[in-house]
């Protein structure tokens, strides 16, 4: 084969004698120098803003603010699915106030769990924009902690909330985390404890340890929510949520993990816990009342709830309204008219969680002809029953937050 | 001059689209990554690297979990849907639209409904459990719903047609009569298939174990309806941290190994099977 002297190739000496960058070249990399300069420089002057004092300022004179306010008949209420009485599409309780007082309800059934409405709403709050909801509900628990917190909420004239002065029951009255009801008026509330089902599991159950027995290996179901796993836990070693300490929830989730890894959770359930149950896919589980009694109305009567004698937990969801909303009035109007005994009844009949107002009884049982729902103690326990309630532990500040998060979000997401 | 510069002029809205929607939420995505604080007093920019190990460590099972699944299911999906494919293609005649308008029908429903559905089919007393308990097949305690089966299930399930519309164009072009000649030739019915369609189809597979293995490996509904204790994929991680955590720093370090890691996969896969078919057949 003829080997070539590439010295002699016209390509080659063209290739070594002409400058090797050419101008446009040149331009390109200063462009990109430029280019990746700016970047790094961008990426340097980031950070993301925290919510700390994107609230209203202290000292606001919150009584001459509301004088201030006038009612623009409308209302845009954000709340959760299922959880207002309705007809044929249509909710009786919030025509009747329209009719009442003229004002337009747009009622969202948008929130699905806390967190992730929180996250949506959030960085509006924090740009210090109106959300587009007067009137959201959140339950207690860390989301609605950092929304009173952050100040992202507006303190409730209770001059304008004359039948929640008169008709608010202890759930609504005696809340650890707001106690003088500052932002909060309760909008339902809520028991979590068991149920299981009366085929695969012989009754009667009154002990949270049920959820750890190896007979129902694989059949047991449990919440995906952190704070109702982790107060289970303690509940079974029989410390109070309320008063516990770090060194308790550690022990508690030792105890989860131990259950987790003996193979008896079938599974961490959101609300889907309730189909899996009437499916027959778990014998037990942790559960919310008002679903297992709507099951029990709707063709399951084999699902049992019970409170065991460890307790339950009690839970409240809350009317609250956002900073920045464009109609506090019309609000804060919705707010005192559900809390009217006749409006209270065609809720609790609906949704069958506690109701906030105990003057509803007689009017479910009398005018709406229902005695199963007014006499059930899971929509009015008695002050008996409600003292045998347990609250869930207060969460302040976030790092006792990412200490009970860290503890129990690992057994879930193993 | 003119010439010169028309070719840039041209490319120019790609050019800003990729670096408004891709380049810009990448840097964002690693400085914030590298950010500690928190979601009260904000996150600050301190080239915290650590991140990426600690994530790593963490959340290793994960990871490794969801290439698992991703794997599984992709791999499942095209065993399930060459033959699909390659019927429509060749057998399909003149209603080869209808059939794959068929085969797209179920995908018109929303994907949530999708997945639940799969959660009532599988339920221990279902249709499906619930026959082959009552026959004597399985015992009374046998689920598949929680478990890595489910799970894969699911994943595979909603691949199906990501899998099959590649597949199908690449068979669709196909010059029949290199399959006459192969046969003309004396070529066996399997020589033909593995010799002449199998490759000519290869750009379709390639692209289909694309789409599906990226998808796959990073989702997490699937894992979450139908899922059981020990399925958590890191999707979950991800959304977890980012929704109900607020801990962004780990969330995008997450996003971003996941990310490093698919492109490695592409690569890798790209280096042993991608150029060859693609260069010989595109």
């Amino acid at each position: 084969m003829e080997s070539k002297d590439i010295r002699g190739d016209q390509a080659w000496i063209r290739g070594m004698t002409q400058p090797r960058l050419s101008r446009r070249q040149v331009m390109k990399g200063a462009a990109g120098a430029a280019l990746s300069l700016g970047l790094a420089q961008f990426i340097a002057a980031c950070g993301l803003p925290g919510t700390k004092d994107t609230g209203w300022t202290a000292g606001t004179d919150w009584n001459a603010w509301w004088r201030d306010q006038q009612k623009n008949g409308s209302l845009n209420f954000a709340s959760w699915p299922l959880y207002i009485d309705t007809d044929g599409g249509k909710h009786p309780s919030l025509e009747k106030f329209t009719k009442k007082t003229g004002i337009d309800v747009t009622y969202s059934p948008v929130i699905q769990d806390n967190a992730s409405f929180f996250s949506q709403i959030s960085p509006v709050l924090q740009n210090g924009q109106s959300i587009g909801y007067d009137l959201i509900v959140m339950s207690n628990g860390w989301q609605l902690t950092q929304l009173m917190q952050n100040k992202w909420l507006i303190p409730l004239d209770h001059s304008r909330m004359p039948n929640f002065q008169k008709y608010a029951g202890t759930v609504a009255t005696n809340l650890a985390y707001d106690p003088h009801q500052t932002y909060c008026a309760v909008w339902q509330a809520g028991v979590t404890a068991i149920a299981y089902d009366e085929k695969q599991v012989d009754g009667p159950v009154d002990s949270i340890e049920i959820l750890f027995d190896p007979k129902y290996k694989g059949k047991i179901g449990m919440l995906s929510d952190p704070d109702e796993l982790g107060t289970a836990g303690l509940l079974a070693l029989g410390i109070n949520p309320q008063t516990s300490t770090y060194a308790d929830w550690q022990k508690a989730a030792d105890l989860l993990t131990k259950q987790r890894d003996d193979g008896l959770v079938r599974q961490y359930y959101d609300n889907s816990y309730i189909k899996a149950l009437e499916d027959g896919d778990l014998a037990v589980t942790q559960a919310y009342s008002g679903d297992v009694f709507q099951a029990q109305n709707s063709g399951y009567p084999n699902l049992k709830f019970v409170i065991p004698k460890q307790g339950g937990v009690i839970w409240r969801d809350n009317m609250v309204i956002p900073y920045h909303a464009d109609n506090p009035v019309d609000a804060i109007e919705w707010i005192n008219f559900a809390y009217e005994p006749g409006i209270a009844a065609l809720i609790a009949d609906w949704v069958n969680y506690i109701c906030p107002v105990p003057a509803a009884k007689p009017i479910i049982a009398d005018q709406l002809d229902d005695p199963t729902v007014a006499n059930s103690p899971l929509v009015f326990p008695s002050e008996k029953e409600l003292k045998r309630l347990k609250e869930y532990p207060v969460t302040e500040t976030l790092k006792t937050h990412e200490e009970w998060v860290g503890l129990f979000n690992p057994i879930i997401q193993s | 001059m003119k010439s010169r510069i028309a070719p840039y002029l041209q490319s120019a809205p790609a050019m800003l689209w990729l670096a408004l929607f891709f380049i810009v939420p990448l840097l964002a995505i690693v400085s914030i990554s590298l950010m500690t604080g928190n979601s009260i007093d904000g996150y600050t920019l301190t080239w915290n690297f650590a991140v990426f190990p600690d994530a790593l460590n963490e959340y290793s099972a994960q990871l490794g979990r969801s290439f698992l699944y991703g794997g599984i299911s992709t791999a499942l999906a095209l065993i399930a849907m060459y033959p699909v494919a390659y019927w429509i293609a060749f057998h399909g005649g003149r209603r080869k639209s209808i059939f794959l308008f068929l085969l797209l029908l179920p995908f018109l429903v929303s994907f949530i409904i999708r997945i639940l559905t799969w959660q009532f089919i599988l339920s221990d007393e279902g249709i499906v459990l619930g026959t082959l308990k009552d026959i004597g097949i399985l015992g009374e305690n046998a689920h598949i719903l929680s478990t890595p089966v489910a799970v894969i299930t699911g994943l595979t399930y909603d691949a199906l047609p990501w899998m099959a519309l590649p597949i199908y164009v690449a068979l669709e072009k196909i010059d029949r009569d290199l399959v006459e000649a192969a046969g003309d030739l004396y070529a066996s019915g399997y020589q033909q298939f593995r010799r002449i369609i199998l490759p000519l189809s290869a750009p379709g597979i390639y692209a289909g174990i694309l789409l599906v293995g990226i998808a796959n490996i990073g989702d997490y509904l699937s894992a979450q309806i139908l899922g059981g204790p020990s399925t958590t994929m890191i999707g979950n991680i991800i959304q977890t941290e980012y929704v109900q955590n607020g801990d962004y720093p780990v969330a995008s370090a997450l996003s971003l190994m996941l990310m490093a890691a698919l492109l490695l996969c592409v690569f890798v896969y790209a280096r042993v099977f991608g150029t060859r078919t693609i260069q010989e057949y595109a």
